[in-house]
């Protein structure tokens, strides 16, 4: 297990490694001056001298690289170029929004999924099955903008339940809170629960097909108890990679749903600095992005090693 | 494969295997009425504008907002252009970029996996650990990063989205690669003194195209969405050009008066998303019932 930590944390950092070169990169690659691109028309030479000299745009690529990764690593990734905020901040500043959010969501994922992939497998091949695959592929082709759009077409404009956009933090009211939560955790959970319910089902139907299973099923076990004490614990493995690699795209920041609903979350953040070409904002926010997912897919291979001793050994 | 290899046999025709490969698809169900939407779309891809009734940037601010009727069947936008002309001829835009992004993904990660599975140990690393970089970013911010550089436009949202799939065919043709070159017919091949180039491209590539076929279908869907995505964010199709995904986005302002304007292009994407998703379903069940999508299980993200 040692070895395989070992292995896994070193692939990780070469991963990060990579990844921050990338994020580096980007305002290196912008045609032009990325100062002068920020500024575009409110351009004033004070402003522009200052914020180059701040952002060490006069040194080295090199040099530059390895003090943007040493600031990084310290918890500084620089200023926005539109207010002078410290990037940092902003990003602490979107992150409560962008969890409440995920973890909601993948509530609602799990509440749906579970239950559905495991009558839908243990149903197989009846119209209920049908039903529920039914349902997950039309959830997994739904694009999730359009869904959020429609939630508040019914839920806000016609039945007037729900407020349409908007965010209200818990310690502010927590009605207000909920209120909010619903729909965008709706419009996510929903489609990351369809396609965890296909996991859930693909696993389960496949511990179904063991021969343990046969020998449960000839001691005389009832259906029930044969899913609960020989199925779930062996179809558990595949299910919790999905459910880790869903959780990591949430806390990404689903940035098409939080437009939507006006959610002041990290995808958000990651848009409006690509429309005000504010890189560093931009870097930052996906850097920060990247490393949660880079962070949460190792403690997912963890698990994964955790819950199968063959993944440790190969 | 491990059966006919014992026995020396060959690896079976690529016609019949393509035949069998058909016969299975046609007989799901699921798969047929995707191909019939699929064909439909490209129908009305190829021939949009001649169907169209109205111009796609015909204004009539007399009829804007007008829901469905027989002279609009679709309704009015805010500008009175004629929404279903408009989702008509939208549908090229959707099929283009899918197509496009997707064909740069296969051109460029399909070599990647063909030379990392092949060679092995250092090249192989290397490439294999770019391509990890690559996934290391959830997909769609990946794709507005990229967009953020590039800027906004049609032809490098294609490209975007072709770079963030990229790796998912690299990873899928290494691992059969890896698996391919092992059997008896590459090493006979080999000891009769065949080049690599002739090797990979002969023997081996035909021999791992089935999960790469299957992750074209499955990833056209996925690209179709990002596009849409991407489009409803404003960083895709620009105006006064249409495309769902921005027609949906400038729908959002008028959904109390007109909710039409984002309902239809909302089905349109549904259908040919599920379409895909469907058709690559049912080449997975008919080529390689045993591969998982890479894509799914990475979920999606929008």
């Amino acid at each position: 297990m040692h070895g395989f930590l070992i292995k896994r944390l070193l692939q990780m950092l070469l991963a990060l490694i990579g990844v921050s070169i990338v994020v580096f990169a980007l305002m290196h690659i912008v045609p032009g001056d990325p100062v002068r691109v920020a500024l575009g028309t409110r351009f004033d030479q004070e402003l522009y001298d200052s914020l180059r000299q701040r952002l060490g745009l006069d040194r080295p690529l090199v040099e530059q690289y390895f003090s943007w990764l040493r600031g990084a690593l310290s918890g500084d990734l620089g200023v926005s170029f539109r207010n002078g905020q410290p990037v940092t901040a902003l990003i602490l500043e979107r992150l409560p929004a962008t969890m409440t959010l995920a973890f909601a969501a993948l509530l609602i994922a799990l509440l749906v999924a579970i239950p559905a992939g495991i009558i839908s497998a243990v149903k197989s091949g009846t119209a209920l099955d049908y039903t529920v695959s039914a349902a997950s592929q039309v959830g997994i082709s739904m694009p999730d903008f359009w869904a959020g759009v429609m939630y508040i077409l019914l839920f806000s404009l016609a039945l007037g339940w729900l407020p349409s956009s908007g965010f209200t933090p818990i310690s502010e009211s927590f009605t207000g809170w909920l209120s909010h939560l619903i729909l965008p955790a709706l419009t996510v959970g929903l489609i990351s629960g369809s396609i965890i319910t296909r996991f859930v089902r693909s696993a389960v139907l496949e511990a179904l097909n063991q021969d343990y299973v046969l020998t449960a099923r000839s001691k005389g076990l009832s259906e029930w108890q044969i899913v609960r004490r020989h199925v779930l614990p062996n179809a558990w493995i595949p299910i919790v990679t999905v459910v880790g690699l869903q959780l990591g795209f949430l806390l990404g920041g689903v940035v098409v749903v939080e437009v939507i609903f006006a959610w002041p979350g990290l995808g958000r953040l990651a848009l409006i600095a690509v429309k005000d070409r504010d890189f560093t904002v931009l870097q930052g926010a996906v850097l920060y992005i990247a490393f949660m997912f880079l962070l949460i897919n190792l403690v997912v291979d963890i698990v994964y090693a955790f819950l199968d001793p063959r993944v440790r050994v190969s | 494969m491990s059966d006919s290899a014992a026995t020396g046999k060959l690896a079976p025709k690529p016609e019949s295997r393509a035949k069998e490969t058909l016969k299975a698809l046609f007989a799901n169900r699921l798969a047929v009425a995707g191909l019939v939407v699929l064909v439909l779309l490209i129908f009305v891809g190829i021939f949009g504008k001649a169907i169209a009734p109205y111009g796609i940037n015909e204004i009539n601010i007399a009829d804007r907002l007008k829901p469905p009727s027989a002279a609009h069947w679709f309704g009015t936008d805010d500008l009175g252009r004629d929404v279903l002309s408009r989702v008509v001829v939208a549908a090229r835009v959707s099929l283009q970029v899918g197509f496009i992004a997707v064909g740069f993904s296969l051109v460029v990660g399909v070599p990647i996996g063909l030379v990392a599975g092949y060679f092995r140990k250092g090249i192989d690393s290397l490439l294999m650990r770019m391509m990890d970089i690559l996934f290391s970013f959830p997909a769609i911010l990946l794709a507005i990063a990229i967009l953020a550089v590039l800027g906004p436009g049609l032809g490098n949202a294609m490209i975007a989205i072709g770079l963030v799939y990229t790796p998912i065919f690299a990873r899928i043709t290494r691992g059969s690669v890896l698996v391919v070159s092992e059997e008896v017919y590459i090493r006979a091949a080999r000891s009769l003194g065949a080049r690599d180039v002739r090797l990979i491209f002969r023997h081996i590539l035909p021999n791992v195209l089935a999960p790469i076929i299957v992750q074209t279908t499955l990833s056209l869907a996925f690209a179709i969405l990002s596009e849409a995505a991407l489009s409803f964010l404003g960083l895709g199709v620009q105006p006064p050009n249409p495309a769902w995904g921005r027609m949906l986005s400038e729908g959002r302002n008028f959904f109390k008066q007109a909710p039409w304007m984002g309902i239809f292009p909302g089905v349109a994407i549904l259908l040919t998303v599920m379409a895909f998703n469907f058709i690559g379903d049912g080449l997975r069940d008919a080529l390689d019932p045993k591969q998982k999508s890479v894509i799914e299980s990475r979920g999606r993200s929008a």
